[in-house]
């Protein structure tokens, strides 16, 4: 059975129908492509899944419970975990904070607890931003350990959505446009960090605009066009279809 | 959070041990006292504007609840103070819990627009229920007893309210670098951010709102035996205001800043009182002058400029 399994999904907002019967499902394991033209309802896609958005009419299961309608915080409890194309990064906070946070749901949240100190929060406070500080190295932050969140650039704070995706400790994570904006080196540092996700053993649901770097980590991929699935498949069957062809050269229609 | 953040906790505790024994006379000592308490309930709101990014034009009507607790129990019923205080913290707690699911599915103006219109529902309450509050006129409030002795000179209410006001302190410095105060400020960095990683939001806007109502309504009732009378005023719509000014003026989201701002805002009536019937508007054109200038409040513009951390 598949990991995930999305069927007829469809979101209107008043007349633009920006997903339309989209169906395909993702199995565990596996690096997973999403791209499409701009405004093609790549983010609208990922939005509909990790509860951002609720969906029109069609249906999502991750291993075979519906969740579609459910908020983004009780997906969190499933596992599922994401980025944002346009940054959501909370500048009131340290950069290690933001990856802190990512750890919420494993951690004791209790009001008083905190408020009277207690030496067992403490405690888990400190070894918490020791793996967050080991999560900033491994997405390639370590100099941004000890930095305010509003003092690093771009490159720096789509890494560091990516650090704290992964102090959730998913078993999904979708990740929008994690290259956008980058430079050439840091666009090859972020591919090679999505590999590395990928073999951790999550599964890994890519949008992404640089064909070279979804060509070399997808295992498959959806292509959508006006909200429309347009085709689905490895990249060489994706490569050679006429119909992605012509979207992506602008003679469709 | 800097490592440093409960080395300023220090600096208060040795100010308020100190300030006894330099304060020239009572007249001081009042109004410290009215500082500290002002500081507890404003470390309370800005937890919720501040770090939460919530507003509340509303928390002088749980400060008002507060204080009527423990002036209409005790004289009509005969209750014990610190019940009647346990009583007003209970309801204030129960009725902010009630309205807050409804209210923080609103935002921005919304959310506004209904605390003070619950702030104003209480002020007319209190002013209306005449035969129990005494109505606009108020009401005297019976003498506070602890532990058998009567809490009646500065002094014992001095060393209350300082303890009161450093265990708050201390209690605020731990909530902010917690996993629940790093959910609070992360809903207000970026809600959806949040959310994502598992942060029930309006769970934790509604527990801090019941917090700092809680907190407000105790330290109303700490202020009517301290006082010894309550009217409606205390509860009426240009208190929150104030509260939210020193909020705003010492620092959002700063402890530090809250002490700044409770302190700053007490004082400055009286300083002002020498300008005869214009206070109001000097009091006006301070704020003004300070929010064009220091947008982000006294302490963080401070800090910022000497570059240490808050
Ligand atoms: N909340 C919303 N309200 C109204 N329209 C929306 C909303 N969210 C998305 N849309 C519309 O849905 C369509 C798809 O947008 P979406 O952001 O999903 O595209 P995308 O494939 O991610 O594009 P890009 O590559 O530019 O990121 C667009 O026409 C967009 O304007
Ligand atoms: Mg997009």
């Amino acid at each position: 059975m598949s990991m995930l399994e999305v069927k007829d999904l469809s979101i209107h907002f008043g007349g633009v129908k920006a997903v339309q019967n989209v169906t395909f499902s993702i199995d565990s394991g596996i690096v997973y492509s999403v791209i499409g033209p701009n405004g093609a309802g790549k983010t609208t896609l990922f939005n509909l899944i990790t509860g951002v958005y609720k969906p029109t009419t069609g249906e999502i299961r991750l291993d075979g419970e519906a969740i579609g309608g459910k908020s983004p915080n009780e997906l969190a409890t499933r596992g599922v975990a994401r980025t944002f194309q346009n940054l959501q990064i909370c500048m009131n906070m340290a950069a290690i904070e933001n990856v802190m946070v990512g750890a919420h749901l494993r951690l004791d949240r209790n009001l008083l607890k905190a408020a009277l100190r207690f030496p067992a929060l403490k405690r888990r406070d400190r070894e918490l931003r020791e793996e967050a500080a080991e999560l900033m190295r491994f997405v390639g932050l370590e100099k941004y350990v000890e930095t305010r969140a509003d003092a690093m650039s771009y490159g720096a704070l789509k890494r560091l959505e990516i650090a704290r995706a992964l102090a959730m400790k998913p078993r999904l994570i979708f990740l929008d446009e994690p290259a956008a904006g980058l430079n050439p080196k840091e666009t090859i540092e972020v591919d090679h960090l999505v590999r590395k996700i990928a073999e951790s053993g999550v599964t890994v649901v890519l949008v992404e605009h640089d064909m070279k770097m979804v060509m070399n980590l997808s295992d498959r991929i959806l292509v959508l066009n006006y909200g429309k699935k347009l085709a689905e498949g490895t990249g060489e069957e994706i490569r050679n279809n006429p119909d992605v062809i012509a979207a992506y050269l602008g003679t469709h229609d | 959070m800097k490592k440093n953040a409960y080395f300023g906790l220090y600096i208060v505790i040795a100010i308020l041990i100190v300030l006894p024994f330099v304060l020239p006379n009572s007249f001081y000592m009042d109004l410290v006292i009215r500082m500290a308490i002002n500081a507890v309930i404003v470390l309370g709101l800005n937890l919720l504007i501040g770090f939460a990014g919530q507003i509340s034009l509303g928390h002088a009507g749980f400060l008002g609840i507060g204080a009527y607790a423990s002036a209409v129990l005790p004289t009509h019923f005969g209750w014990h103070p610190l019940l009647a205080m346990g009583a007003g913290a209970a309801v204030t707690g129960a009725l902010a819990a009630l309205v807050a699911r409804p209210i923080f599915k609103l935002k921005g103006h919304y959310l506004a627009m209904a605390t003070l219109g619950l702030g104003i529902i209480i002020n007319i309450a209190l002013r209306n229920e005449a035969q129990w509050t005494g109505g606009p006129d108020g009401m005297a409030v019976p003498a506070m007893g602890l532990f058998g002795f009567d809490l009646s000179s500065d002094k014992q209410w001095y060393w209350v309210v300082a303890l009161l006001l450093s265990v708050s302190v201390w209690a605020s410095l731990n909530l902010i670098d917690s996993p629940f105060g790093r959910a609070l400020r992360a809903l207000h960095g970026s809600e959806v951010a949040s959310q994502v990683v598992g942060v029930d939001v309006v769970r934790y806007k509604v527990a801090i709102f019941v917090m700092s109502a809680v907190f407000a309504s105790i330290m109303g009732s700490v202020t009517a035996h301290y006082v010894g009378f309550v009217s409606p005023n205390f509860a009426d719509f240009f208190h929150s205001i104030e509260l939210v000014t020193m909020v705003v003026i010492g620092g959002m989201a700063s402890v530090y800043g809250s002490l700044v701002g409770a302190v700053l805002l007490t004082a400055l009536p009286q300083a002002l009182a020498t300008f005869e019937g214009w206070e109001t508007v000097v009091f006006g054109a301070i704020l003004m002058l300070s929010m064009i200038f220091m947008p982000k409040g006294l302490v963080p513009t401070l800090a910022a400029k000497f570059g240490k951390g808050d």
